[in-house]
């Protein structure tokens, strides 16, 4: 089992086959942002008395534009309520004026009544355009405040191991390691099925990261007391490897919980939080991975300062 | 049992029944004080908006435009409702289960500034927008903006430049003279509000309407005309009414009127409604979830860790108990985000335990003694325990601000939740679990190994013997 840290470039490289076509997606679509980071309104429209065949697209954008919202996006779909299917749609449009909303919520309502029969609005959100460029800007601000402060606490914390600043700089990479996955499957998934970023992503997103620093903790804590209790003729290699195997039972099983806790909340947690918990996987994952197959290898990088030999050893 | 271990047990066993006492309470009362789950507005349905203040407002001028809007909250009748102060110049609303929520806005955010004005013998019709020397600038509604925008042959609307001469000062206007009133008798069957002015208000409009009789004297609330009345005799006491088509109306500018005006003009900057449906279903979905997601961590921890499985599964069904007892007494509201991170934090409560039992696993292959493997485990788990925990109540704190400097209450849930279960989980995985381990330990009967699962990790051939 010494090939979990010996074989560190191959796990290198399968962390690269994974983030590549991510990064590529987002560099050519970017993500597909939410009303909470874009701007508009997102209205969820029940019509009690129809079936989906009975709706159009085109039909309902053009109530919309004739009540002052032009270019809506219309999806149709039908959802189970009670037992009953209900054809609803959901309707994307600019964002409600900030003078007068009321009025055109019930002028919007009171023309699809007149064409549809009962509508009911089951859920309505709008943003306007300093509050979703706020919170743009307190996204960012919130990653890095999460990056920074555990690179503070890692060193903090580790400050009895030798070079204490390593762990944390290591953490932080595994760390951007999982959240460039994250940020590449949304582009993947935004590109393919049309997945959202909203403050649900961001609440996925840190959650991600508080995780994946959390297993990277676990293993680096293993490091610290090995190298404290080191025996003759043991590399640092070695200790890194025989900490990662210690602690492989616990970072698979706790995975394990995770991914049966948010399983049960993916199948049976209803709609609303199904992209949350789509991401929270996907990081999770990602976050096991990197914890035990590039945390730790990167310390030994670091340790042997590798990267001096990278060029010549291609060249050899 | 010895004398160490009977404090903590007592102590677990104290908070356990006073939580479940809690969580179970009957009728939701608990010595008198209401603990129901108190759900969010994802949960329950609602409203929560955002708004502006209109130009540059200091301090003052913002929480008295809070309480005048939470005072017309309670007129509305709306339980539970928040209403918050956001930055500088904004402020949050929040109206669980209100049943029409565009009026509520309406009535909430209408400034509610009554005014008679001199219009020098005009008549100006009902529903006119026009500039008064109180508010020389106000807006038109969206709505006659839109129906011009939609008709390129009309010109662009604009409000009649003339500015009116205020008679009277909102601020004069006598709150508790403020009523409806819905006649009885046939010949006024429209419901009405009546209202009174005093101190220099009064008096101006007396000395108004003496000189003007038989001319008209407009109403206006909030720049737009309500009624052209004409004057029939001195206006004595400055009392007057509105009469209104619908009682709605009338209860709108009631409770408008009542509660005072607001002293700046809000804009709606973001907004976000839930159905009672939807939210209904959400609880349903969570629950079934979470259920779900107990069951099938409590099978994987026993069959994987055997007895100290089993124990760690106690201590998750108190995690919860307890766990809900603290939502249900602080309150802390509900929200489907949250129970997001409650059952999140179940797999991280588990967590803890997992870490501590891996290395009782290797002490008992050291052939410790249970004790001592029991108290090692314990020991040598903590720093990664505390380490990690540390990092996540960091995020959660980072979360919360986050969710914080943009009203989403949403976010905020998920991350008192989750440090919530951090710091519980500390509890129950350290003091609790520790506990029961330590008092079956004693017992020679739950020495048999098949208990604990010591035989298979991969790592057994490369430890060397200490």
């Amino acid at each position: 089992m010494k090939s979990i840290v010996g074989l560190r470039y191959v796990w290198f490289i399968i962390s690269l086959v994974v983030i590549i076509p991510g990064a590529v997606f987002f560099a050519l679509y970017g993500l597909r942002t939410g009303i909470d980071f874009a701007g508009g309104a997102l209205w969820d429209l029940h019509f009690v008395t129809k079936q989906t065949s009975d709706l159009n697209t085109d039909d309902i954008a053009n109530v919309f534009k004739a009540n002052g919202f032009d270019s809506a996006q219309v999806q149709i779909s039908a959802v189970k309520i009670d037992g009953k299917e209900v054809a609803s749609a959901v309707v994307r449009t600019k964002e409600l004026s900030a003078t007068n909303p009321e009025q055109q919520q019930r002028d919007i309502l009171d023309a699809l009544t007149k064409q549809y029969g009962e509508v009911r609005r089951e859920s309505l959100q709008s943003v306007g355009p300093t509050v979703s460029g706020e919170a743009t800007r307190s996204a960012a601000i919130a990653v890095l405040g999460a990056c920074l402060a555990i690179l503070i606490y890692m060193t903090l914390a580790f400050n009895k191991a030798p070079n204490p600043f390593r762990y944390g700089m290591c953490a932080l990479l595994a760390m951007l390691h999982d959240v460039l996955v994250v940020l590449g499957v949304a582009a993947i998934l935004g590109y393919a099925i049309g997945l959202e970023v909203d403050a649900y992503f961001l609440t996925a997103l840190l959650t991600v990261i508080s995780f994946s620093v959390h297993d990277t903790i676990v293993v680096f804590d293993r490091i610290r007391e090995n190298l404290a209790h080191r025996r003759a003729g043991e590399t640092f290699e070695d200790i890194v490897n025989h900490s990662i195997v210690q602690t492989l039972p616990r970072s698979l099983n706790t995975q394990l919980t995770s991914i049966f806790t948010l399983m049960a909340l993916l199948l049976f947690g209803g709609a609303t939080i199904q992209n949350l918990v789509i991401i929270l996987l996907v990081g999770l994952i990602s976050g096991t991975y990197s914890s035990i197959f590039n945390a730790a290898q990167l310390l030994v990088v670091w340790e042997n300062r590798e990267w001096q030999h990278w060029f010549r050893r291609q060249a050899a | 049992m010895r004398n160490r271990d009977i404090t903590p047990f007592l102590f677990i066993l104290l908070i356990t029944a006073l939580s479940s006492w809690i969580t179970f309470a009957p009728d939701n009362t608990w010595l008198g004080r209401d603990v129901s789950v108190r759900l969010g507005l994802d949960l329950q349905g609602g409203t929560q908006v955002l708004m502006k203040a209109d130009g540059i407002v200091d301090s003052e001028v913002m929480s008295t435009a809070a309480t005048v809007i939470e005072r017309r909250v309670n007129g509305l009748g709306v339980s539970e409702a928040i209403v918050q102060l956001s930055g500088e110049d904004r402020i949050i609303v929040e109206l669980p289960g209100v049943k029409d929520p565009e009026k509520a806005i309406e009535t909430l955010r209408g400034t509610g500034r009554l005014e008679f004005i001199d219009t020098k013998g005009q008549f100006l019709n009902d529903g006119t927008v026009v500039r008064t020397s109180g508010n020389p600038d106000p807006k038109l509604p969206q709505a006659t903006l839109d129906a011009a925008a939609a008709d390129p042959n009309n010109p662009v609307p604009s409000i009649d430049p003339v500015i009116y001469q205020s008679i009277t000062d909102g601020r004069d206007l006598d709150t508790r003279q403020v009523a409806l009133r819905v006649a009885t008798d046939s010949v006024s069957s429209r419901p009405a509000v009546s209202f009174a002015f005093i101190g220099q208000s009064a008096n101006d409009l007396a000395t108004f309407t003496a000189a003007n009789i038989q001319k008209p004297m407009c109403i206006v609330l909030d720049n737009t005309v309500v009624s052209c009345p004409v004057v029939q005799s001195a206006l004595v006491g400055g009392s007057g009414e509105i009469t209104t088509n619908t009682r709605e109306d009338a209860e709108k500018i009631l409770n408008q009127l009542k509660y005072g005006s607001l002293p700046v003009s809000l804009s709606i900057e973001s907004s976000r409604t839930v159905s009672a449906t939807l939210g209904a279903n959400s609880v349903q979905a969570s629950i079934v979830a979470g259920l779900v997601g107990l069951i099938v961590v409590a099978i994987f921890m026993v069959v994987y860790y055997r007895l100290p499985g089993l124990l760690a599964t106690i201590a998750l069904i108190i995690y919860t108990i307890i766990i809900f007892a603290v939502h249900k007494l602080v309150p802390i509201t509900l929200t489907l985000s949250g129970i997001a991170g409650f059952i999140l934090s179940i797999g991280l409560a588990v967590d803890a335990n997992v870490l501590i039992f891996a290395r009782l696993k290797e002490e008992l292959r050291n052939k410790r003694s249970f004790l001592r493997a029991v108290e090692a485990g314990f020991d040598e788990a903590w720093p990664a325990i505390r380490d990690s925990s540390a990092s996540t109540l960091i995020t959660s704190a980072i979360l919360f601000l986050f969710g914080n400097s943009f009203g989403v209450s949403l976010i905020k849930g998920f991350a008192l939740t989750l440090a919530l279960g951090i710091l519980l989980n500390l509890f129950t995985a350290v003091v609790v679990t520790r506990t029961f381990l330590r008092m079956v330990v004693r017992n020679e009967s739950a020495h048999a190994t098949w208990l604990y699962e010591v035989g298979s990790d991969p790592d057994v051939s490369e430890q060397p013997a200490a």
